[in-house]
């Protein structure tokens, strides 16, 4: 059934790329297909998946969880969104440039040399539960951002989060249903991991079914970071249009998709979760760390890249805001 | 707060109960009592980690005011009055210029303003720091590591046994001490849930700490100092600095320190020369006086697995413990003795305060951590003397140990004992070639 869906898929982009031509920015005019993008100078390596442009119907008006509703339409533009949650593999390489040196054949660039990396925790952010084909955990929403503005400079390419209405609309995948393959809650073990299957830890990527557009884990594993601000009435104001909410507080921001240490009634395409403060609070130092969330080890990340590239200063406005200090 | 007396009973009633340490009442001199009942504070090292302990402090929510700081940096003191400012405003933070002490001996004057100080400098200077402040009666907050050496060692032990006899109250930030996995299943390993304690292994094996780069007119004691992860003398080493939580945790499960040391350790992959001098790696045994032996394992190695925890093998059982508020004890058949619920912990950094303030205001003397503090400290400084030395080191040779860390002077001017090479490159330890003791 995936795979025929997945053929289904596939034509449609098709005829989305007939019909739309060719991107309009200059620069890029990338073919709309899945790709697999490689670290330069590394033997990393990721796979970026093609979301097609679309409407669709974003929220629910279940009862369950008000900040859910309303159920309003909402349009997107086309964008890649990667295959899997980001690896320690990849994220290890920013967060330690001596490392990155000591493993890439080819030297730095001066850019990537001298870009802020984050501070190096003094606590195991693996919190235990492995490196090699893991997610990446525990991360803020600027450090987030940060590997974002490191895998630019290493490959060219705008990466960036998923506005929240990206995030539920990929996970949709075209569907209405509670998940992408149903309504059935009972059933969430066999594409997520989640409280009841995951032996409370994060598991490597890839492992359960993928969704429509050959997303995996994109319920459970780790709760993914978007771009967006968290408000609970967003839905009744929000734009139909690219909605998105920028984060101009620290507090609360939203994630998505549920993890390892979430029940299954606590997940769905549509549910809502924010960043609390506490995830800081066993970090001893003050001002907190811009970087490190110390118990926050159900927290990663998943990358976006717009099929139009946009402008370099909207490039460079969008990975060079300010971190707000967090006491 | 409305009826202190009530409040006193309980509190006293509640540390009986949880069998604290010590309960003799005592009275603090002119603190509490003081006209505008605040217990004064004062910093000593104001980095991220002083900062964040009077955050603690004041989230207490007991009577306090900072009434003075001390750093060898002008900066240092800044970039922390400022976020303490303003998130606890100027009726709890009263510095004003004349009590901001900038430099290596403005602790002294500090200190004398307070009746509470927090020490939280790079543990090098913790064994004079400790002693004045004992000298002078002040109540103690410090943090770990309290040495880097045999001779701060022997100075704490001995500062210990004077705030004992002047009834301070001290609390050292092994935090785990104060974190509730931790006491509650050691509580039950020391009843004997999973017998005698007969081996066990202790990790913090991660990817290293932040680095500090030198800048264009720095002396040489000026950039020791603010890279200080880097050099003996400051640091102690990683092996001291950190993985002294987990080798606590052995002493603690074993009741006791080790009686000596052996193992292996060297400079793989952080050899850089802003890596100063320390190891990257230290892998030991330590053996207890029953003969039971300890694996301690502590790495900085970036792109490897990491692991921080303990784990202890008993005649009946075997425990797991880490940070992350693991506390699992298991028999031999695969039973479960004791699994710690892990949700909604209390923070343990906030506990050791809670606890200490609460029995500041109340006037009660409790906490003597200084003792534990320095011999565990001391067991991970003789774990360094023998992967520094590749030798059998026992904690008689660590504790009399004659090799001095500390530079003879203290001025921007002065040189440290260890310096660069013309490359720029520190010397470090050679097993089978350098002398530690």
């Amino acid at each position: 059934m995936p795979n025929l869906n997945y053929t289904f898929l596939l034509l449609i982009f098709s005829l989305y790329q007939f019909w739309t031509g060719p991107g309009e920015s200059p620069e890029y005019q990338a073919e709309f297909k899945p790709y697999n993008q490689e670290i330069p100078g590394t033997q990393v390596a990721f796979e970026m998946m093609p979301i097609p442009a679309g409407e669709f119907s974003m929220g629910s008006e279940s009862g369950d969880f008000p900040d859910e509703s309303p159920l309003h339409k909402v349009t997107l533009d086309a964008f890649w969104m990667g295959a899997h949650e980001v690896t320690w593999d990849a994220f290890e390489l920013f967060l330690d440039k001596n490392y990155e040196l000591a493993i890439s054949e080819t030297p730095l660039s001066e850019e990537v040399d001298g870009l802020t990396r984050p501070s190096l925790p003094y606590l195991d952010m693996t919190f235990g539960m492995g490196k090699e084909g893991k997610p990446a955990i525990g991360m803020t929403q600027y450090g987030a951002i940060q590997f974002c503005r490191w895998l630019y400079l290493k490959t060219g390419i705008f990466y960036r989060l998923p506005t929240e209405a990206e995030w539920e609309y990929a996970a949709r995948a075209g569907t209405e249903t509670k998940f992408f393959y149903g309504d059935d809650s009972g059933k969430l073990s066999d594409y997520a991991w989640i409280a009841s299957n995951s032996e409370g830890t994060t598991q490597k990527i890839g492992l359960k079914e993928a969704n429509p557009y050959g997303l995996y884990d994109i319920y459970g594993n780790v709760m993914e970071w978007t771009s967006d601000q968290y408000e609970e009435d967003f839905y009744a104001n929000s734009t139909d249009e690219n909605p998105q909410n920028p984060s101009l507080q620290l507090y609360p921001r939203v994630v998505r998709g549920g993890s390892f240490k979430h029940s299954k009634e606590e997940i769905s395409s549509s549910r809502r979760y924010k960043s609390d403060p506490k995830w800081k609070q066993l970090d001893p130092q003050i001002p907190k760390s811009q970087w490190w969330f110390p118990e926050a080890p159900f927290i990663g990340m998943r990358l976006v890249r717009p099929f139009e590239t946009p402008s370099d200063e909207e490039i460079e406005a969008y990975y060079s805001r300010e971190p707000i200090p967090d006491y | 707060m409305k009826n202190p007396k009530t409040r006193r009973d309980f509190l006293k009633a509640s540390a009986l109960a949880s069998g604290a340490l010590i309960t003799q009442p005592f009275t603090l001199h002119g603190a509490y009592a003081a006209p505008d009942n605040h217990l004064k504070l004062a910093l000593i090292g104001c980095g991220g980690r002083g900062t964040g302990a009077v955050f603690q402090a004041f989230d207490t929510g007991q009577p306090i005011k900072l009434v003075a700081m001390a750093d060898a940096f002008r900066d240092r003191l800044d970039k922390s009055l400022e976020p303490i400012l303003n998130k606890y405003g100027a009726d709890k933070v009263d510095v004003p210029e004349e009590r901001k002490f900038v430099g290596f001996d403005g602790y002294k004057q500090a200190m004398a303003e307070a009746d509470v100080v927090i020490l939280a400098t790079p543990p090098g200077f913790r064994p004079m720091h400790f002693e004045e402040a004992v000298n002078q009666g002040k109540q103690i907050f410090m943090e770990k590591p309290v040495a880097t050496d045999a001779a701060g060692i022997r100075k704490v032990l001995a500062a210990a046994e004077s705030a004992k006899a002047k009834k301070l109250n001290v609390v050292v930030g092994l935090q785990r001490h104060y974190q509730n996995n931790y006491r509650e299943t050691i509580k039950r390993i020391h009843d004997g849930a999973i017998g005698d304690i007969v081996g066990g292994q202790v990790y913090w094996n991660d990817g290293g700490v932040w680095v500090r780069e030198r800048q264009p007119g720095q002396t040489e004691m000026e950039y020791q100092m603010r890279n200080w992860y880097y050099f003996n003398w400051l640091c102690g080493d990683h092996i001291t600095e950190q993985h002294v939580h987990n080798i606590d945790v052995a002493n603690w499960v074993k009741k006791g320190y080790p009686v000596k040391a052996e193992g292996t350790g060297g400079r793989q992959v952080r050899t850089g020369k802003e890596h100063g001098e320390i190891f990257d790696h230290h892998v030991l045994t330590f053996t207890y006086e029953d003969g039971s032996v300890i694996h301690s394992e502590c790495r900085h190695f970036p792109g490897a697995s990491n692991r921080v925890d303990e784990t202890f093998q008993g005649t009946k059982g075997k425990a797991y413990l880490s940070a992350g508020n693991h506390g699992i004890l298991t028999d031999w058949s695969g039973n479960s003795i004791y699994d710690h619920d892990r949700e909604n912990n209390p923070n343990p950094y906030q506990q050791e305060h809670d606890e200490l303030w609460a029995a500041l205001v109340n006037g009660e003397y409790k906490f003597a951590d200084a003792e534990n503090a320095a011999k565990s400290t001391m067991t991970s400084i003789m774990g360094r003397y023998a992967t520094y030395s590749g030798k059998v080191i026992t904690w008689e040779e660590a504790m009399n140990g004659q090799v001095n860390l500390f530079p003879e002077t203290l001025s921007w001017d002065a040189m440290p004992k260890i310096v660069p090479n013309e490359d720029g490159y520190y010397p470090h330890a050679i097993p089978g070639k350098t002398k530690v003791v």
